[in-house]
């Protein structure tokens, strides 16, 4: 696979979301296959993970439609190829014909043609600019069809196959090669902790040998919000807790699975276990970011072979539990807030009511939208979305819903706990000309630390 | 041999065959396949629990999509307990279950039946126009979709013309309703009739999964 334009590919720091700058030719095929290697590769990698789980979700779907309601996409375009289901049809119509139980008679029979390349290629689209594998189609399903998990393995079908839109191979090829998806390698790191430190005066501890705890960043926060960084480390210096950062294992994103690549998944999940265990730490913070949940505290394990030797725990999950045992105390904010939940914490992370106590905690207001907690309407932006320039408008759809929907709690402040829910707010936001800005949990609670009951 | 005795003799058997030989294969198929054990740290216990109330939760969309597709749940509905209604209290299916089980139970007066009949009929009819004009169905649907349609409602509209003596010659029509409802059996478990048993499958999967997790599915 060709990796030569990595560096090349300038990143996009003005803009108020991070991606690569958007790429006057776009390159959305990757290596040098002919047509026939891509789809045997797309269809070996596609199987490769097929257990029975997914078979059961591919056997089930009835053709009902109904999962089309439930998906911001299609809400927001109307366009019936947005259709959940629909945006596995090649991998379904393969699975039917390569290793489903009656495999032997569509393939005999040809009752269900060979996928071709150019469906892979048209694919692309809705595999990757459509689905931020937010999980809410499975609520509506009848069935139950777990079809984010599916586009998921889908993925891991098409990054092998060398086609993956241009952007997020650049990103995730860039995130192999420098540890940082959006260049903040570790030294990038490591000066803009000093940074905050220094700004904040706070006490920044990184490369420690030993430490209770090792906090994870995105680099996301560590390039546009570095003030979760010293939110984070005054939260846990107020706490008296033993931690730190680690240049050797930082990086919470994981652009491996994002764009599907199961071996750079590993290794990226790898340096953070690895750094984990090396330190002796028995607790893992991960920072605002969804999908950095999802790959570690649901994925890790799995990545790992064994279970993890420490506890993994997003930060609003911490945050809950310093709270319930009152080892945080906060002053009280008094405002009306709407909270937006992360699809990966919330819906497919089972964190949703943490945030809800820190809100709880800041005596704030919560107004819950309709809709929202568990069964939240997505922003869009989350499963790599927000990197690919062509997907923008169909983003600025979905948030112009989100938007509504936020508002109409009537609420004062808006605050999330994901940095890419975040920047996608803010970037559609200035678009859209919202007029509010969304707010960290993260931050809101280092602002509002009753000092005095400090250990 | 006359077509009745073709129908509830060879052509009965050769369906019951193919029905539960097909059935096994497909469940069995599945379920063989290997599944990795997931590794992650459960946030709860008694997943199980969870996807035992998958069963039940999906059964009717969770509120904010009721506008969108209560409708059609709805239709689903009619259709299914219209089936099963036709199927278990209608007399002369009860009968002809008895000679095969050797016990009777009670059944539904034929006009109630009839009635029933004639409402699932129209129920799958709108569920056929639906799936003809809305666009993301009619553009998700394959051979399977009209296929189920087709063996679904044709024991319905033969089983009704039978009670309404409506065929030229009655045995010939008897016989027909029977061959109609054995033509089901044998496309059954190469379709998607087959979610009678995936959907308990899926829902219990997905129920359970999150379960361990929390959240929601």
């Amino acid at each position: 696979m060709s990796d030569t334009t990595v560096t090349e590919i300038e990143l996009d720091f003005e803009s108020k979301r991070f991606s690569v700058r958007k790429p006057e030719e776009r390159f959305d095929v990757q290596g040098d296959m002919t047509d026939d290697e891509r789809v045997e590769k797309a269809m070996v990698n596609f199987a490769k993970d097929f257990g029975r789980v997914s078979a059961t979700y591919m056997e089930a779907c009835i053709h009902c439609g109904a999962c089309a309601h439930a998906c911001p996409f299609y809400e927001a375009s109307g366009d019936p190829r947005h259709t959940p289901i629909w945006k596995l049809e090649p991998f379904k119509q393969a699975y039917k014909r390569e290793a489903g139980p009656l495999a032997f008679m569509y393939k005999t029979l040809n009752l269900k043609p060979k996928v071709t390349v150019d469906e892979l290629k048209e694919w692309q689209e809705l595999l990757y600019d459509t689905c931020t594998m937010c999980g809410r189609c499975t609520l509506i399903c009848p069935m139950s069809i777990d079809i984010a998990t599916l586009v998921g393995m889908a993925r891991h079908a098409m990054f092998h196959a060398g086609l993956v839109p241009h952007e997020l191979y650049t990103v995730t090829a860039k995130a192999q090669k420098e540890g940082s998806p959006l260049g903040a390698t570790p030294s990038v790191f490591e000066d803009r902790v000093e940074w905050m430190g220094d700004e904040h005066e706070v006490d920044m501890h990184i490369d420690e040998d030993q430490a209770d705890v090792l906090v994870l960043m995105s680099s996301i926060e560590i390039q546009k919000y570095p003030e979760s960084m010293a939110a984070t480390a005054k939260i846990l210096n107020h706490m008296g807790k033993s931690w730190t950062f680690r240049t050797d294992g930082y990086e919470a994103t994981n652009f491996g699975m994002l764009s599907g690549n199961t071996g750079w998944q590993k290794d990226m999940s790898m340096k953070v276990i690895s750094t984990a265990e090396k330190i002796g730490a028995k607790l893992v913070i991960l920072p605002e970011c969804g999908h950095a949940y999802q790959a570690l505290r649901w994925q890790g394990a799995n990545m790992y072979g064994k279970p993890l030797p420490f506890k993994v725990q997003h930060i609003s999950e911490f945050l809950a539990d310093a709270v319930d045992s009152g080892d945080l105390k906060l002053k009280t904010v008094n405002k009306s807030v709407a909270f937006h939940d992360p699809c990966q914490v919330s819906r497919r992370g089972g964190a949703t009511p943490a945030p809800r106590k820190v809100l709880e905690a800041l005596g704030v207001e919560l107004k819950e939208a309709e809709s929202g907690g568990n069964m939240n309407l997505c922003c869009g932006g989350g499963g790599g979305v927000i990197t690919i320039h062509r997907a923008d408008t169909l983003r600025y759809k979905i948030m112009a819903n989100k938007f509504r929907q936020l508002d109409s709690t009537g609420a004062e402040m808006m605050v999330t706990s994901c940095s890419n829910c975040r920047q996608n707010f803010d970037e559609s936001g200035e678009k859209l000309s919202w007029g509010k800005d969304m707010n960290s949990l993260l931050e809101l609670v280092a602002e509002n630390l009753v000092e005095d009951a400090k250990r | 041999m006359t077509l009745l005795d073709f129908a509830r003799g060879p052509a009965m058997q050769i369906a019951i065959i193919i029905f539960v030989v097909g059935i096994v294969w497909r469940l069995v198929g599945v379920w063989a396949l290997r599944q990795k054990k997931d590794l992650s740290e459960a946030r709860q216990k008694g997943a199980w629990v969870g996807g035992i109330k998958g069963l039940f939760v999906h059964a009717w969309p969770y509120k904010p999509f009721v506008p969108k597709v209560g409708a059609q749940y709805l239709v689903g509905y009619v259709i299914h307990l219209g089936l099963f209604i036709v199927l278990i209290f209608g007399t002369p299916h009860m009968l002809f279950f008895a000679d095969i089980v050797g016990f009777t139970w009670w059944t539904l007066p034929g006009g109630v039946i009839t009635a029933v009949a004639v409402v699932t009929t129209l129920a799958l009819f709108i569920a056929l126009v639906k799936r003809l004009v809305n666009p993301v169905q009619r553009m998700i649907s394959n051979f399977d979709d009209y296929a189920t349609w087709f063996v679904t409602t044709a024991p319905f509209v033969t089983g009704l013309m039978t009670t309404m003596n409506m065929w030229p010659h009655y045995e010939t029509g008897l016989a027909i309703h029977l061959l109609s409802v054995w033509l089901l059996l044998i496309y059954f478990p190469f379709g998607k009739l087959m979610h009678s048993f995936w959907f308990v499958v899926s829902r219990y999967t997905t129920g359970s999964r999150f379960a361990r997790r929390g959240g929601m599915a």
